[in-house]
């Protein structure tokens, strides 16, 4: 049939029966709004804006994601006051680091694809099932990622079944790994890992996790100068999202600022800042 | 005449029966309602399956009730999704609209009644839900692609003209939810032929709203209990509440949009 027609009708991709995928549909009806389907650019590297640390820890019943607000391009600080964990549904949250045009764009994907399949099954995807989606559409990303446009999320959320907060780490061609306890990926990653391995113990509750959570995240900026610590002067806090039952909230700025306050208060009152 | 030559049909007497084909075949279901209160757009449908719904989640604002052949409707529903999340996903969530949607199904409809074997034996309704019920939108669109605003109620499929004409006396503007149901109910267990009328109980019933107070995604299924205290004429409960839910879909799930109106996440 030509397109004159029947314009304005639904197109048949749209009436055939099949997936309840919504990048598979994407990828038969219009491929071109898929991230991983658009061409590698060859040369040189661009610069581009990058996210940095995210800080996942996982408490009594649920788990806590927090992230810095800096997004930098070389020496330059391309935002300071950037959000880079999203609530992807209503029990599970993923963080981002890496190129963020890119993540941004996986995330908004991401989100549309686990409402697309609860609204066309009726049922939530489960936790395994959103890991694993994630994992392919990181794949799809590999040949950006090899011109250095990487992007390297990290997905936790609550499991129904278990009654458990879980977390997910991905390298960059997608492979997918479940982590224990708590996690950080990113360029302060390696710091914010060294503090949650001290300040970390199982059995917390919400309120603990989210202060280890932010104070791994301080110690992350205290070393690495892509993360961005607290800004006390702009009252910049990081953005501190929580999993359990109840569903995914995120903390409000006006409770995460004194959870700030305390651990400034106390690196002030210790020998040399140090705890 | 050879044989296999066929016989002259006028153009009108083929539409005429393609038409009655498919008035004959919605009419067979069971009706579902589409009704208008104080704080959103209430669906109600006589429907025994948990699994097989009559009415539907399409978008943050719009829902889609159908009546007629199940895996007809269903394909249309599950191509609305498609519309809907595609034009949310290239533009922005604000940009879908039920108007469109609606516009899309009158000429999807339209070109399978003149075009294909046999037409689509459904009817359907694509509700939009306004911040106030002024903005409130109700699009039905029957088999051959007409489409209609409606203002207040909807009835269709069996006995649909019987439960309008009920909607027409009992409903009034700004009713609340539990009246509406107390009205849609009876209605729909009333026996078109004039024979008894039937109870119907929670569990034969698939209610669902668009409630207009709840963030971001305004579709919610009325079940259960709640659907028990709502039906029930000792209990006070008059509305749904928006808040407390099986479900905590109160974030906004676009990157861009994820702060409220502080500027605070979330």
């Amino acid at each position: 049939m030509t397109r004159g027609a029947d314009a304005g009708r639904l197109p048949s991709a749209f009436l055939a029966p099949g997936s309840s995928s919504f990048s598979d549909f994407l990828g038969a009806h219009a491929p071109d709004l898929l991230p991983g389907r658009r061409p590698v650019p060859s040369g040189p590297v661009t610069e581009a804006p990058h996210g940095t640390t995210i800080v996942t820890v996982t408490f009594d019943g649920g788990v806590v994601m927090a992230g810095d607000r800096r997004a930098t391009m070389g020496n330059v600080i391309a935002n300071r006051d950037m959000e880079k964990v999203f609530a992807t549904d209503e029990f599970s949250l993923v963080g981002i680091a890496g190129t963020a045009g890119l993540a941004i764009e996986l995330v908004r994907l991401f989100q549309v694809e686990l409402e697309h399949y609860e609204k066309i099954e009726g049922t939530l995807m489960s936790l395994e099932g959103k890991a694993n989606r994630l994992a392919t559409m990181i794949r799809g990303n590999l040949g950006m990622a090899m011109q250095g446009l990487a992007v390297v999320p990290m997905f936790a959320g609550y499991d129904l079944g278990g009654a458990t907060g879980r977390i997910f780490s991905y390298d960059v061609t997608g492979g997918c790994y479940e982590e224990h306890d708590h996690h950080s990926v990113g360029s302060g990653s390696l710091f914010a890992r060294g503090a949650l391995k001290k300040l970390f113990r199982r059995g917390m509750t919400a309120d603990e996790a989210v202060r280890v959570a932010v104070e791994a995240l301080y110690d992350a900026a205290d070393d690495d100068s892509a993360t961005g610590g607290p800004d006390v002067g702009r009252r910049i806090w990081p953005t501190v999202g929580v999993v359990d039952a109840e569903g995914t909230r995120f903390v409000p700025s006006d409770d995460v600022a004194p959870v700030v306050d305390a651990i400034i208060g106390d690196r002030a009152a210790a020998e040399g800042g140090a705890r | 005449m050879s044989a296999g030559m066929p016989f002259y049909v006028s153009p009108e007497q083929l539409m005429k029966d393609r038409a009655d084909f498919a008035r004959k075949g919605i009419a067979r279901g069971r009706a579902v309602l589409v009704v208008q209160y104080d704080a959103g757009i209430a669906f109600v449908a006589e429907n025994p399956s948990r699994a097989l719904h009559k009415v539907s989640e399409i978008y943050d604002r719009i829902a889609f009730a159908a009546v007629g052949k199940y895996p007809e409707f269903e394909n249309l529903r599950v191509a609305g999704v498609r519309y809907a999340d595609l034009r949310g996903y290239s533009y922005d969530r604000s940009d879908v609209t039920a108007r469109g949607l609606a516009n899309a199904y009158a000429q999807t409809l339209g070109t399978v009644f003149t075009q294909e074997s046999k037409p689509y034996e459904v009817e359907i309704v694509v509700a939009e839900v306004g911040d106030t019920a002024d903005g409130d939108q109700v699009y039905r669109l029957t088999y051959d692609g007409s489409v209609a605003d409606e203002h207040g109620f909807v009835a269709m499929g069996g006995g649909a003209e019987q439960i309008e004409a009920g909607l027409r006396e009992g409903w009034r503007p700004g009713m609340h939810l539990a009246a509406v149901l107390g009205l849609a109910v009876p209605l729909l267990g009333a026996d078109p032929a004039g024979g008894e009328a039937r109870t119907l109980s929670p569990d034969q019933l698939e209610v669902a709203v668009l409630d207009r107070h709840r963030p971001r995604r305004r579709f919610r299924r009325v079940q259960g209990e709640l659907l028990e205290r709502l039906l029930s004429s000792d209990d006070p409960t008059e509305d749904a509440p928006a808040g407390d839910d099986d479900s905590a879909r109160s974030e906004s799930t676009n990157p861009q949009t994820q702060r409220d109106e502080d500027g605070r996440p979330g």
